[in-house]
Parts: C-alpha cells; structure tokens; sequence
C-alpha cells in the first residue's frame, strides 16, 4: 500500500485542491467585483466573508472526524480530497463500506489490499458524479425558468424560497429525533441531540435580544457561528452530566 | 438605448456566471475523474467487473437518484453563482446552504435576487476556502491531530454539530413563517422517531421535507393567508 504516500498520488492530489483553492478564490473574487456594482458597501462584503468563514470552521473540523475513519482505509491524502470535493462524509463512509465489507467481505480498520482501496476509490467518485454532469448542461436552463417564475410573482417568489429553507431545516429538526443505534445497544433518541437543539436555538434568542438592547449590530453576522460553537461546548457540559 | 445597455450588461453577468461556471464545473469532473485513473495506470491494479459492480450499484441506487435530487433542491437556494461552486466542494447542508442563508439574512438582502445570489456565492466561496484549508492541513497532519479528534471529551460536541446548527437557524426561519412550518415539521417529527434506521434517510428526506413546505406555502398564499 506504498503508493497511497507516494510522490505521483500527493501530486494528484495536490493539483486538486490546487484547482477547487483556485476556483474558490476566483468566484469570490468576482463576486466581490459584482457586489460593488451592486452597491454593498466594503465593509458588509468584508464582514459577509469574515462571517462566513468563522461560521465554517466548526463544521470543517467535524469533516475532519470522517478524516480520520477514511484515512485508515485511503491514506490522508486521498481522504482528504473525497472531503473537500463532491460529497460529504454521509456520503463517503457508506460508499467506502459498500465496497469494502459489502463486496470484499472486510472492514474498516483490517489490512486491505490495493485492489479493495481502488475499487473503492472508483465507486466513490462515480458513485456522486450526477450533479457534475446535470449541473454544467442543465442548470443554465433551469435558472432561467426560476427567473421568470420570479419576475412573474415576486411576493410567491420571497415565499417560496423561505419554504425551500424551512423543508430543509424540518427534515434535520426531525432527523435529531431520529434513533441512534450503536452496536451491540438498543436504540435510543439522543436527548443530548434534542438539548443541544434547544439551547442553540435559546442562544441565538437570548443574542437577537442583546442585538436590540444594546444596539449590537456587529453581532448580526456571528450570531448563528456564536450560538453553534456554545451549543456544541455545552454538549460536552451536558454529556458530563450523564445526558446521552 | 441606455435600457437596452443596462438589458444587455445584466445578461451579460448572468452569461459570464454560467459559462465560467461551466468551465470549473468540467474542469473538476475530468480532475476528478482522473484520480482513480491515476491510482490504476500507477499501480497497474484495475477494479474487476465482478467487484466494482456490485459495489458501484449498491451506491449509486442511494446516491445517485439523491444527489440528483440535490440539485434540484439546493441549486434555487445557492442562486447562480454558487452552485457551480458548492456542488464541486460539496458538504452543502452542514456548509454551504447554511453559511448562505446567515449572510443573506444578515444583510437582509431578499433571496432569489442579483443581491441574495451575489452575496451568496460570497459566502459560499468563503466556506469554501477556509473548509479546503482546514481539510488539506488536517490531512498532513492528521498523525498529530488523531489523539486531539478522536478525543472522548470533545466526542459530545462533534457528534452534535447538527443539532446545533439548526437549533439556531432553524428557530429564526420558524418564527419567521410558523405557518409555512408548521405542517413540514410536524411530519417529520412523527417520520423520524417512529421509522426505524431513519438516521440514513434524512438525504431523502430534504426534497420530501421542500415539497411539503411549498405545497403548504402555496395554499396559504392562494387562500392569502400568508404574504
């Protein structure tokens, strides 16, 4: 398995996330531009981006919990870039189980064989290719037709994506109420998952409040960053308290 | 003539998003096509058919019709701009619509328009850098990081990053259209507890859960009890 750390595999690799680096900054910085024309101001673009990026940063260490588990079958490198590109860890870990204990009948974590890693890595990226392919040929048109709905009523329009954002915002409250089962225990509903919830949702409250009364409009941006990370420190409180 | 200037620098803008778009779009297909094709002509080790079949099926009858349906359900969130970008760099539901949707309302700007779809790829392209970043130096030094991540102590607050997000972002947009959300909720509240192993279908989940909600919010509106 010498080749998961050789030269050629860490050039790949490192072209990659040369390319999606590149692309990243490259939208953002005609982004930027497009925002000027529009009228934002520099100080609410520079904001957006500080904003943005403080809010990433505990999601992206949760990505790298998933590095950790893929990079015993893959090597970091190549863990690393099935992270930062295409799909998510959700997707990643059970397409790497469906190949390496569905087909070859081992788990994650035994000594594999190149074959087991590269028929892995091949049903990986086929397996998440359609937006890929569906998105340069057909969004063009698809946007288009969102336009004129939008031109056509522009109140449905204000409606209709809030009720995009609140479908998807329903089904991961309900998704927190969906059984754990970890093995060899019986199925449980996380209440650990249901306080976190909760006090998020009491954080960013209680700093909307603060917002108001003291007129902190710098807050607006990290509000949802701030109540994330104090929510998720209050888990390891909670859980030290029994809570699971 | 000035109107027709304005028309066609706007179509313009749009055309340039959707042609450079394009361009990445492929651009990142072929590279990461060219990883696996990589790994085989290195090693000379190609998968049989009789291995990568079953496998290459056993995802894709999830995963394809799933990401598929992604497009359709994230691409009118993201606006123009952003979706080329976050459907190469993925993570979208625990990254990217979300970091979207805190910048768009925290500048107030109306979803949907040049200003929502601008600010959004702003924000998206942000998430972006630093998640790359973050991946690229956790993968060299991952040998280091391992005791830090793998910590029983920091296990609550990893395993509670979901919760946590939309708590907060879920409590502004309810308050916000508690009549819209009501009934989404409510279904999926009763689908999850009472269906078993529906921890794995919350990809599923999404476009049932924004069919719901737009079907609900279009009845309100025709019978204008929303507006």
């Amino acid at each position: 398995m010498a080749f998961l750390t050789s030269w050629w595999v860490y050039l790949t690799i490192g072209i990659i996330f040369l390319y999606v680096m590149v692309q990243s900054i490259v939208t953002l910085i005609k982004a930027r531009k497009r925002a000027f024309e529009l009228g934002f101001s520099k100080e609410q673009i520079n904001q957006t981006i500080t904003s943005s990026m403080v809010f990433s940063l505990a999601p992206s260490l949760a990505i790298l919990i998933g590095l950790v588990a893929l990079t015993k079958v893959f090597g970091s490198m190549i863990a690393g870039i099935r992270l930062a590109t295409l799909g998510a860890v959700t997707y990643e870990l059970p397409a790497a189980i469906n190949v390496i204990n569905g087909v070859f009948g081992r788990n994650i974590g035994d000594v594999l064989t190149p074959e087991m890693v590269i028929t892995a890595v091949w049903v990986m990226t086929l397996g998440c290719i359609p937006p890929l392919i569906i998105i340069p040929f057909f969004f063009k048109k698809m946007s288009l037709g969102m336009k004129s709905l939008r031109e056509k009523d522009q109140t449905w329009n204000q409606i209709m994506m809030d009720a995009l954002f609140l479908g998807m915002i329903s089904a991961f409250v309900g998704y927190i109420l969906a059984p754990k089962t970890p093995e060899g225990e019986d199925p449980y509903i996380s209440i650990l998952g249901i306080l976190v919830l909760v006090t998020s949702a009491a954080l960013i409250m209680l700093l909307g409040f603060l917002m108001k009364k003291f007129k902190w409009e710098w807050l607006k941006n990290y509000a949802l960053p701030v109540s994330m990370i104090l929510a998720m420190a209050l888990a390891i409180v909670y859980a030290g308290l029994g809570v699971r | 003539m000035q109107d027709w200037g304005y028309a066609k620098m706007k179509r313009t803008y749009q055309d340039q998003m959707h042609f450079e778009g394009r361009f990445w779009m492929i651009g990142a297909l072929l590279l990461f096509m060219s990883l696996p094709l990589i790994l085989s002509l290195g090693t000379g080790v190609w998968p049989t058919l009789q291995h990568f079949i079953p496998g290459f099926l056993a995802t894709a009858i999830i995963f394809w019709p799933v990401t598929t349906i992604e497009v359709f359900t994230f691409s009118p969130m993201l606006g123009v701009g952003s979706t080329y970008l976050a459907f190469v760099t993925g993570n979208l539901t625990s990254l990217k619509v979300p970091a979207a949707l805190n910048a768009q309302d925290a500048l107030g700007v109306e979803k949907g328009t040049d200003e929502g779809d601008v600010i959004s790829t702003i924000a998206v392209a942000s998430s972006s850098i630093i998640t790359t970043f973050i991946i690229l130096v956790g993968a060299l030094l991952i040998i280091p990081l391992t005791p830090f991540l793998e910590s029983a102590a920091l296990k609550p607050a990893f395993d509670n990053i979901i919760p946590a997000l939309f708590g907060a972002l879920g409590i502004v947009y309810i308050s916000k259209r508690v009549k819209i959300a009501i009934i989404p909720l409510i279904v999926m509240m009763i689908f999850f507890p009472l269906v078993p192993g529906s921890g794995g279908l919350v990809g599923i989940m999404v476009p049932v859960g924004v069919v719901i909600s737009i079907i609900v919010a279009r009845i309100l509106y025709k019978k204008g009890m929303i507006s």
